[in-house]
């Protein structure tokens, strides 16, 4: 059997990505001492970790450096290596579908995330104050997780529906004034797409908040009450204050999600009525498939890609400076 | 008046009752020390009197006025925990203003009171930090500036010092007595630590699977315990204990244990206690002579050393007596070793007597 | 207080507060249980409709409206769903739907579940030299929308001649499932004391030993978090199954989209809510069964942040 060297692992583990955590050292649980021991290279290790090198060169290095390549050429299917400058970035920015979709999704991200955060925490908070049927109410507001998007839009297409959804029900009810409908009108689509959003998420986003709270001590809650401060204003002013990992967490997932919107677009909407519900995703993959205009799709894809370096780049910065900071003083 | 009074309380915890029918009184202006080992209630107790807890019957009473169904806030409580529970993204005037101004007092007023308080308890060069600034002392002052600045006549406190480490505990504790000696106000104070409740209490309510099992000054229960419980649970280190049995010999009460006769004609009994029982008489360690002083006392006896502690203060060592295990205490410039064999002696009618199966004092 | 509550009887103000507080039912009350029922509502509405909808025949859906349950309940539309619906040309219902997202599903769920589980295990145990950089490009990745990718993959799985095939889209989805996975079991065996890790190597354990025999049965409560979250991502997914998998091999959530949007004359709305049941059973099942799991499966990929 192949006998791994003695590069033993880290003892406190970096929550944070592996970049700044030194490598090779030998720090046992709870142990200050740093000693280099390492001798041989752990073959095994390196052969088992194969599949990651493989992954993340070839896809995001290679993959991503490739897709910014064809953005530069006037690859339609099949790979055109010839460089043709900024045509595609320039056609890109002067087409109204595109624009559409880059406003479309701002709209959305912020309202959805704005919606799926509030609802979320009202939800966890509530469901904070000790009801018997708590695990009851858990489960019907999580079951929404497990559908796939494809069909939690065409359920929602349907309740939408002026003919035969809530409105038409509202209707037969008695209240005729009622029109519940949003996706046939060009100008609130986003609304219902937003609607439909936050039903799928905003069950996750209560678990996450809610072990967050249950994660803020106990003696706080006990401190605030003999200070006579109600309620809703320890929820609001010192327990959210107190779980910024969660809501961090919260934010990066519903940020991801929104960017990558696709599915939900085409099973509730089709990018309509016209383009009002078109999104970059769908723009990408529609110059990809059926417009067969790959280096349109990469141009866009680059640009989607864009913001998230640019974030990235500056939290990593933000934390380095944040550590540098508590190292002088 | 800031007295405050429990009655006949009762607390289940489902079917678990973890308070029966309990009654304890704490004076105006005393500084009342609920001590015992863990689960023992005492914080079910102050958790109860703060009005954090739901009770299942009894009432409470706080300043005369019958608190059993306000809210703490109306109690006219302040509380300092053992985690402080100080907001942690607040700096600390907001911790200790944050309660006034939901409560509506007026600017002036949350100002002079926050002064205040940071002046009695020197906190003013923090007031513009957070917590997460701050030593363990520090935040355990400001949990108690919190308490302080909601200008009540009751104090409550949980178990405030046993997040510190020992040096830490012993300053907080003086200053903690020091700021009882100059506000004057009610306290009760929950611990597992017995030095801190001898030190700090002006009674102590000793508790023990929900039930009080003495409620005395820190002198009486130290010298005169009512039962093995408090016996054993205070003074360390512990209480030697002797079995043996309880006899009248000739008229006069004596105690007898592996051959040894022990006089009891000037311990102070109880009234009833019987002429004979099996019994357990206790001696501190520290009311121990040995040498040539354990001839001057009534009962002296010989023995082998066998282990010897040396505390740096002064030495404990083990020896037995009557074949049980007897521990004295002397001061460490004494020459003790192992194997050697002295005299050791003290006064039954200092020590405790205790009957071996109710466990009471006689 | 007079000097006759002192002694402790009951005084003759009878209305002294004693005992338990009454429990009177507040504002507040009622408004977080009138606010946790609606909510139920909003979260249930949309399935009620699928069902009822799915259990009445045409007629009567276009006669009634979306709320009322059925009066002349039918499984018809279930069958016709599973066995005859059409999808373009071809009518043979969701069946092979399902029998495709299984053949993707099975694969890809244990492939990247082992690949990640023996990826965090070496990362946390065995960290060599360059490896926490391979790792930091692979969170980076997880940022990364993955339309970016999408056709480098095309380009990449055509040249091994695995484009439009099941071993393709086993790859993609282990591909896509990796930064996620690897992070959850990283983060996991870095919370297992290393004294059992050095116990091991002690008993003359290797990294492949130490793994299967000691680490692998150890992590079986994140294992299963790993598989509820993979199952119901790969089961559920349409991108990657529609682009990947090729036509003859296209998932459940395909097939359903074809069914549903081929429109030829009046949308057949039964049998679409009942394919749509269809499609979302499998992974709804799951998560009844293994609610209190998925629960933590949710934290768990909360992790990440």
């Amino acid at each position: 059997m192949v006998h791994g060297a003695i590069a033993e692992r880290h003892g406190t583990p970096d929550q944070r990505s592996g970049q700044t955590a030194p490598t090779g050292n030998y720090a046992a649980q709870g142990d200050n001492l740093a000693e280099r021991t390492r001798k041989k290279l752990p073959i095994a290790a390196i052969i088992a970790t194969i599949p990651l090198m493989i992954e993340s060169v070839g896809v995001y290095i290679f993959g991503i450096g490739l897709s910014v390549y064809f953005s530069f050429t006037n690859t339609v299917v099949f790979p055109d290596y010839k460089l043709v400058g900024f045509k595609q970035y320039e056609r890109l920015w002067s087409t109204d579908v595109w624009i559409t979709a880059v406003k479309n999704i701002w709209i959305f991200g912020i309202l959805s995330i704005i919606a799926n955060l509030v609802f979320g925490y009202l939800l966890a908070v509530f469901m904070d104050q000790r009801i018997k049927q708590e695990d009851l109410l858990r489960t019907i507001f999580l079951y929404p997780f497990a559908m796939s998007l494809i069909v939690t839009g065409l359920v929602w297409q349907w309740v939408l529906d002026p003919n035969y959804g809530l409105t038409a029900t509202m209707h037969e009810l008695g209240w005729t004034s009622f029109y519940f409908s949003p996706l046939n009108d060009a100008n609130t689509a986003l609304y219902g797409l937003v609607v439909a959003g936050v039903w799928q998420g905003a069950g996750v986003t209560m678990a996450i908040l809610l072990a967050g709270l249950r994660g803020v001590d106990a003696e706080i809650w006990k401190a605030a009450r003999v200070d006579g401060i109600p309620a809703w204003r320890t929820y609001l002013f010192i327990a959210l204050p107190m779980m910024r990992g969660a809501v961090a967490t919260v934010l990066v997932l519903q940020c991801i999600g929104v960017l990558r919107i696709y599915d939900i677009i085409v099973s509730m909407t089709g990018a309509g009525p016209g383009n009002a519900t078109m999104m970059p995703a769908v723009y990408v993959l529609q110059y990809l498939s059926d417009r067969q205009n790959a280096a349109q799709g990469m141009a866009a894809a680059t640009t989607m890609l864009l913001p998230v370096v640019l974030v990235l780049i500056a939290v990593g910065l933000f934390r380095l400076f944040r550590r540098r900071k508590v190292v002088t003083l | 008046m800031a007295q405050v009074q429990v009655r006949d309380l009762d607390i289940s915890f489902g079917a678990l009752k973890v308070l029966e029918k309990l009654n304890v009184t704490a004076e105006d202006g005393e500084f009342l020390v609920l001590l015992g080992p863990s689960g023992c209630g005492k914080s079910t107790l102050l958790n109860a009197i703060a009005g954090l807890l739901d009770i299942n019957g009894g009432q409470i009473f706080i300043g005369g006025k019958n608190v059993t169904w306000e809210e703490p806030k109306d109690r006219g409580i302040g509380m300092v925990f053992q985690s402080y529970a100080l907001y942690p993204t607040m700096t600390v005037e907001k911790n200790l203003s944050f309660g006034l101004q939901v409560a509506g007092v007026k600017k002036d007023e949350i100002r002079s009171r926050v002064g205040r308080a940071a002046e009695i308890l020197q906190i003013e060069p923090f007031l513009k930090r957070k917590p997460a600034n701050l030593s363990g002392g520090q935040r355990q002052r400001v949990a108690i500036g919190r308490a302080l600045v909601r200008d009540v006549e009751v104090f409550l406190f949980d178990e405030p010092l046993s997040n510190l480490d020992a040096k830490l505990r012993g300053e907080l504790r003086v200053e903690i007595k020091r700021l009882h000696q100059r506000l004057k106000n009610t306290v009760i104070y929950v611990t597992h630590d017995q030095i801190e409740a001898m030190t700090l209490a002006d009674r102590i309510a000793i508790m023990r699977n929900g039930v009080i099992q003495q409620l005395d000054t820190p002198h009486i229960i130290y010298n005169k315990p009512q039962n093995l419980f408090v016996a054993g649970f205070i003074g360390s280190p512990s209480m030697n204990l002797l079995r043996g049995q309880l006899t009248t010999v000739a008229g006069k009460r004596v105690f007898s244990a592996g051959g040894l006769s022990m006089p009891l004609d000037r311990y102070e009994f109880t009234s009833g206690a019987p002429d004979a029982a099996p019994a357990v008489l206790g001696i501190r360690p520290e009311h121990v002579a040995i040498g040539d002083d354990a001839t001057k006392m009534p009962f002296a006896v010989e023995g082998e050393i066998e282990v010897v502690e040396p505390m740096g203060s002064d030495t404990v060592a083990w020896t037995k007596v009557a074949g049980q295990s007897f521990t004295f205490r002397c001061e460490s410039e004494v020459q003790l070793h192992v194997g050697q064999k002295l005299k050791i002696g003290f006064d039954p009618a200092r020590g405790s007597l205790f009957h071996e199966e109710t466990t009471n004092r006689l | 207080m007079s000097a006759a509550t002192m002694d402790g009887n009951v005084t003759a103000a009878t209305k002294q507060p004693t005992g338990p507080k009454p429990k009177r039912v507040t504002i507040g009350r009622i408004g977080l249980y009138a606010f946790l029922i609606i909510s139920a509502a909003f979260f249930l509405i949309p399935v009620y409709v699928m069902l009822i909808t799915s259990l009445k025949d045409m007629p009567e859906i276009l006669s009634s409206n979306v709320l009322t349950p059925p009066l002349r309940p039918t499984l018809q539309p279930w069958i016709d769903a599973w066995l005859h619906a059409c999808t373009g040309g071809d009518c043979s219902g969701l069946s092979p739907g399902f029998l495709n997202s299984v053949k993707i599903t099975v694969p890809a769920v244990i492939v990247s579940i082992g690949i990640s589980s023996l990826t965090g295990y070496a990362l946390s145990f065995w960290n060599y030299k360059g490896a926490n950089f391979f790792f930091g490009l692979l969170i980076f990745g997880a940022f990364v929308p993955y339309q970016v990718v999408i056709y480098p993959i095309i380009i990449g799985l055509r040249t091994v001649h695995l484009f439009s095939t099941l071993p393709g889209i086993v790859a993609v989805h282990t591909i896509f499932g990796m930064p996620v996975l690897v992070l959850l079991f990283r983060n996991f065996y870095a919370g297992v004391p290393i004294e059992l890790f050095k116990a091991s190597r002690v008993d003359g354990a290797g990294f492949w030993q130490t793994f299967f025999y000691i680490m692998l049965p150890m992590s079986v409560p994140i294992t299963t978090v790993a598989l509820i979250l993979q199952v119901t991502g790969i089961w559920n997914d349409f991108l990657f199954g529609v682009i990947y998998a090729g036509r003859p091999n296209w998932p459940m959530t395909v097939q359903l989209l074809n069914i549903v949007k081929t429109t030829q004359g009046i949308p057949q709305y039964d049998v679409n809510m009942a394919a749509t049941i269809e499609a979302a059973a499998v992974p709804l099942i799951i998560y009844f069964v293994s609610g209190r799991w998925f629960v933590r499966g949710i934290a768990a990929g909360a992790v990440k942040g």
